[in-house]
């Protein structure tokens, strides 16, 4: 429905057993539902209201997310680098839609 | 006894009021360099051009006058949320549009190439002898060459577009042409600068020439540079254009603005960016 | 005690060291209680950088860290509804770190309640002053 278009920054190259720095940004309004129109209607609700990450099918972090995390929505967090290379980026929407990118660590 | 209270206060303000300038009119952060992902330096400083007369000692940017945290959100161009209107804009750049189902890139290729000192160069008079901000020539293609519906002009597309034209000129000196045909469009554009609007009845030269630097309630006055746009501003948590900007001012002085496109405005903004020219262009900057 | 407050990312100003008595709003207060379930909630343990003075409070950036934290919850004292986030650190992460971008709708107190593994609570606060900008937005 919204138009959500994630972007993912990992680091260059990491090694196993070092803590790799990621930040992800995704296109989102973050419409609280606390706002009117110029008809003075409510707009609905309509978050980003979780964001997860695993990494070699293990947690690193599953957020609950509220209005009140601004539109673009911004977060930053570490991974415990292994063996594994794939790293599992999913966002929730109000509404059900999920979206879902996969990216790959360059362990050297 | 009254009266010489009053006059002794006015002349301890007056005091005050010229201390102030003086160290008002300074480089807000000496010590502050625009460095993109650790790579790129865009000149925020740069010598004012002779035709500003000594009105200003340097330019600055409007970055060297927000804080830490808003200047480190361009410095990064993933931290930096405008970057997500030039993705938007580049796609837009591919698509095919209209009658002639031709793109952006049928005509103009590579925009790195083709579009490289567009910016810098905006607004400038075309070969009809008007003249033309960036988003009448993107209008003018549509609705002449593509056939299409053109944008509006302060449409998310136009602003997405204008965004990824604009960073392809990014690092590049603002150098805006004010002589021959552009000059009667300049000298108006200079009159409205310093003409008095609204019920506060402020020009742009009140805040911005005279004033910068100082604090506008909690706000840190800038010399109202416009080499950063189009500017994602944290308070829209969007992409703004130019004209929607001197929009904003010009109804905050509690006047009964101009609209966006209007002449006015392309004269005005001839005139400010030619006050900033020397500056860089940044591409997409962010702003309070 | 360790809620720290720093300009971020330039060096360019001084780390202060901010300790805020809490005074949490009863909305935050009964949203807290909520998270926590009404178990007692020490005093440090987490640390909180945000600006001292936001230029918008459309996007104030924050980062909440809280060693062998197993969540960290966010709370906003003076906004309309003052949760702001849960974040829970699972086996893969790398740190008990992260940071966002967060609305404030005034100049308020920032909460970070963080959850520990045996289940106890600790939490930090920290002010944000947001500001208005010179023409009236």
């Amino acid at each position: 429905m919204s138009e959500v278009k994630p972007r993912i920054r990992l680091p260059r190259s990491v090694k196993a057993g070092q803590a790799a720095e990621v930040k992800t940004l995704v296109s989102h309004v973050m419409e609280t539902g606390l706002r009117k129109d110029s008809s003075g209607n409510i707009i609905p609700r309509m978050i980003i209201n979780r964001f997860t990450c695993e990494y070699g099918g293990e947690m690193v972090v599953d957020m609950a997310l509220e209005g009140a995390i601004s539109a673009n929505p911004y977060v930053e967090f570490d991974i415990m680098v292994g063996d594994a290379t794939d790293v599992v980026f999913t966002w929730y929407e109000d509404g059900g839609a999920v979206y879902t990118q996969t990216e790959q660590l360059t362990i050297g | 006894m009254k009266t010489f209270t009053l006059s002794k206060l006015m002349a301890s303000a007056a005091i005050c009021a010229v201390a102030l300038t003086s160290a008002a009119h300074a480089d807000p952060h000496p010590d502050a360099e625009l460095i993109i992902d650790g790579e790129l330096k865009l000149n925020v400083r740069a010598e004012a051009p002779a035709h500003l007369d000594g009105a200003l000692p340097e330019l600055y940017s409007g970055w060297l006058f927000r804080t830490d945290e808003t200047r480190a959100l361009q410095m990064d161009d993933f931290e930096n949320p405008a970057i997500l209107a030039v993705e938007a804009g580049a796609e837009l750049w591919e698509t095919a549009q209209g009658a002639t189902d031709q793109s952006c890139a049928d005509c103009h290729g590579d925009a790195a190439e083709s579009m490289k000192g567009v910016r810098a160069s905006m607004p400038k008079v075309n070969e009809n002898g008007d003249l033309w901000s960036m988003e009448d020539y993107v209008m003018n293609c549509q609705t002449t060459r593509m056939e299409a519906e053109p944008y509006g002009w302060n449409s998310s597309d136009m602003r997405n577009l204008t965004s990824f034209i604009s960073m392809q000129s990014r690092g590049m000196p603002v150098d805006v042409a004010i002589d021959g045909a552009a000059a009667p469009f300049w000298e108006k554009g200079k009159e409205m600068y310093y003409t008095r609007f609204g019920q506060l009845e402020l020009s742009c030269a009140n805040c911005h020439e005279d004033s910068w630097g100082m604090m506008i309630r909690a706000d840190h006055l800038s010399q109202g540079q416009i080499n950063g746009f189009p500017t994602y501003r944290l308070k829209n948590a969007g992409m703004v254009s130019i004209h929607n900007r001197f929009r904003g001012c010009i109804r905050d002085t509690r006047a009964e603005s101009f609209a966006i496109g209007s002449q006015e405005f392309r004269e005005l903004e001839l005139y400010v960016a030619s006050r900033g020219n020397g500056l860089a262009v940044e591409g997409v900057a962010v702003r309070q | 005690m360790i809620t720290r407050r720093e300009t971020m990312a330039l060096g360019l100003g001084v780390a202060t060291i901010t300790l805020l008595p809490l005074r949490a709003s009863a909305a935050a207060g009964d949203a807290i209680a909520a998270y926590t379930g009404g178990a007692a909630v020490t005093e440090g343990g987490v640390m909180i950088t945000a600006p001292e003075i936001a230029e918008n409070g459309n996007t104030v950036p924050i980062t909440v860290e809280a060693p062998g934290a197993a969540e960290i919850a966010i709370y906003a004292d003076g906004n309309p509804t003052p949760g702001v986030a849960v974040f829970k650190f699972g086996p893969a992460a790398g740190s008990n770190r992260a940071s966002t971008r967060i609305r404030l709708g005034g100049t308020q107190d920032v909460v970070a309640v963080a959850k520990m593994p045996d289940g106890s609570f600790m939490q930090a606060a920290v002010e944000v002053k947001v500001t208005i900008g010179g023409c009236g937005g």
